[in-house]
């Protein structure tokens, strides 16, 4: 489904989280919002799946006014950064949440649910482990899991907030080469969030350079590359090829100093 | 083996064996004379006429009446507290807003408070003479010196316990879980009931678990509002200071032994608890 967003603002007590940012995503898309840490990328997703209130602006799923819908009428996949897995649920209860949560008319039958959730824990990849709870999965197995919970109801777009923050760098290339292959198996229109240059130019088909809220340059990876629109673009584009910034760490962590 | 190798195999914390020893034979000894012997007590006196004198006063028709009402009175405290502590906790733990710091003092109030004043509070609204007397009177409701003046100020002294273990485990575990569920199409009540509940389950029962043990025990705030009424609205503390005033001791400790059997099963629930799910609990009080 194609995503227009127009002139969308948002501010936290004055600062200005999203100014006035304007984009089209073309239906199919595999799009990448790179930017530092504050540039307002997870803003503008949270925005897009309906968690984040905005000020102005508006969000269009196709020809739908998205502005208007609560978070569950827009049905959209969110994969959180931390994946927020239900810990109480096995896997299979967490693939097919969404489908059980629907309204008794539009519910399909028990054995219709537990066939879907078990196709799509094969389409991830995990078949055979739908007994198993998060606690008892890797990181890149978690993640498979909140991919397949957010496929499981259909998503008119598909977000994933730093899909690969958590992992280490092995599990994360290997898991890079595969939802690119996902993506391009389902079709689904795709916005991902990321701070690792490397891995939006190299996984999107097209890359939102974002800084202070504002889209610095919107393009292919190549064209990001080789014309760089903002002396912003050319630095972070160049400054984080020369060393890698740290994975953002999660929210309920104490930051560590880290050793130079 | 040298002194010196001794002293390095010691970790850097601990003190010498005979202070180790010191310490915990003065730690035993304060819980002999303050917990063990009281309790110890309690059982002895209850039994000093005899099995029969003690079931005999169990049986005894006030007796069974305060063992109900006090039953029935915790009940009705605890299910107020349980929605109340969620509540809170929820307000707390997931929103913003001003003036979040002075209700989590407020919450705490009743720790600080007198449980006299909290019973008197309730004389002076709902009494004969109090602010809403009249009107209650003329529409024939009777709060004060009945079920209804028992559970308020039970619920009074005893709202801090639920919403005291829920706010920092819910601060801890954030909303991000709740937001899934709601981007999956799940109604708010739908995230409630089948993620928000579940994720607290543990330290919700903990919670209602203290609320209780001191809905039970609660002596002082019930006192004032009771009115003592035997058979009527005495609940078990206020039993067994009626019975021990008569001079009847045996059957006073007969009363006061349940509730010390009370205290040990909320121990024993609250250590199988601590052991079956540490971790969650240890979580609640922020050092894993």
């Amino acid at each position: 489904m194609k995503i227009s967003i127009r002139n969308l603002c948002k501010s936290f007590s004055d600062v200005a989280a999203i100014d006035a940012i304007s984009l089209d995503i073309a239906s199919g898309e595999l799009l990448a919002l790179l930017g530092p840490s504050g540039s307002g990328k997870t803003t503008l997703l949270r925005a897009i799946a309906g968690l984040e209130p905005i000020d102005h602006g508006r969000i269009l799923f196709g020809e739908i006014d998205a502005t208007r819908l609560s978070v569950q009428e827009r049905r959209v996949g969110f994969v959180f950064q931390q994946y927020a897995l239900f810990k109480h649920m096995d896997v299979l209860d967490n693939i097919t949440f969404g489908l059980r949560v629907r309204k008794r008319r539009d519910r399909p039958a028990r054995e219709e649910i537990r066939r879907r959730g078990l196709e799509l824990l094969d389409l991830v990849q995990l078949a055979g482990l739908e007994a198993r709870y998060p606690n008892q999965l890797s990181g890149g197995q978690r993640q498979r899991v909140a991919l397949a919970r957010a496929l499981a109801i259909e998503p008119r777009v598909l977000l994933l907030d730093e899909p690969f923050g958590a992992l280490d760098a092995k599990v994360r290339k290997e898991l890079r080469v595969w939802l690119r292959q996902l993506h391009d198996e389902t079709g689904y229109t795709t916005i991902f969030v990321t701070h690792d240059q490397e891995e939006a130019l190299d996984l999107a088909d097209r890359v939102v350079v974002m800084n202070a809220g504002r889209v610095e340059q919107v393009d292919t990876p190549e064209g990001i590359r080789q014309r760089p629109a903002t002396p912003f673009v050319a630095d972070f584009i160049e400054s984080s090829r020369r060393d890698e910034p740290p994975p953002t760490p999660p929210s309920n962590v104490t930051p560590f100093v880290r050793a130079v | 083996m040298s002194a010196a190798a001794l002293r390095t195999q010691r970790s850097v914390t601990s003190e010498p064996a005979i202070v180790r020893w010191l310490l915990i034979a003065i730690v035993l000894a304060f819980l002999a004379v303050f917990l063990l012997l009281p309790f110890i007590a309690v059982f002895v006196q209850a039994f000093a006429s005899g099995a029969k004198a003690y079931f005999a006063a169990l049986h005894d028709a006030d007796a069974l009446a305060a063992i109900k009402l006090t039953l029935i009175t915790a009940f009705f405290a605890v299910l107020l507290n349980t929605v109340f502590g969620i509540a809170a906790a929820w307000a707390i733990a997931k929103f913003e807003f001003r003036g979040k710091n002075f209700l989590i003092t407020l919450i705490d109030l009743p720790f600080s408070v007198s449980p006299v004043i909290a019973g008197l509070v309730f004389i002076l609204l709902f009494g004969s003479r109090g602010w809403f007397g009249g009107w209650l009177s003329e529409h024939d409701v009777k709060i004060v010196f009945a079920l209804p003046g028992l559970v308020l100020a039970t619920v009074f002294v005893t709202f801090p316990f639920v919403a005291r273990e829920l706010i920092p485990l819910m601060q801890a575990q954030g909303s991000d879980e709740e937001y899934a569920a709601l981007t999956l199409g799940a109604s708010g009540w739908q995230m409630f009931w089948r993620v928000t509940l579940p994720n607290i389950r543990w330290g919700l029962l903990y919670g209602i678990l203290l609320c209780n043990a001191r809905a039970m025990g609660e002596f002082g705030a019930v006192s004032v509002v009771s009115g003592h009424i035997r058979g009527v609205s005495n609940t078990m503390p206020l039993h067994v200071e009626v019975l021990y005033n008569d001079y009847k001791f045996a059957a006073a400790f007969a009363v006061a032994s349940l509730l010390a059997l009370l205290a040990f099963v909320t121990l024993g629930l609250k250590t199988l608890l601590e052991w079956r799910h540490g971790d969650e609990l240890a979580a609640l009080r922020g050092h894993r």
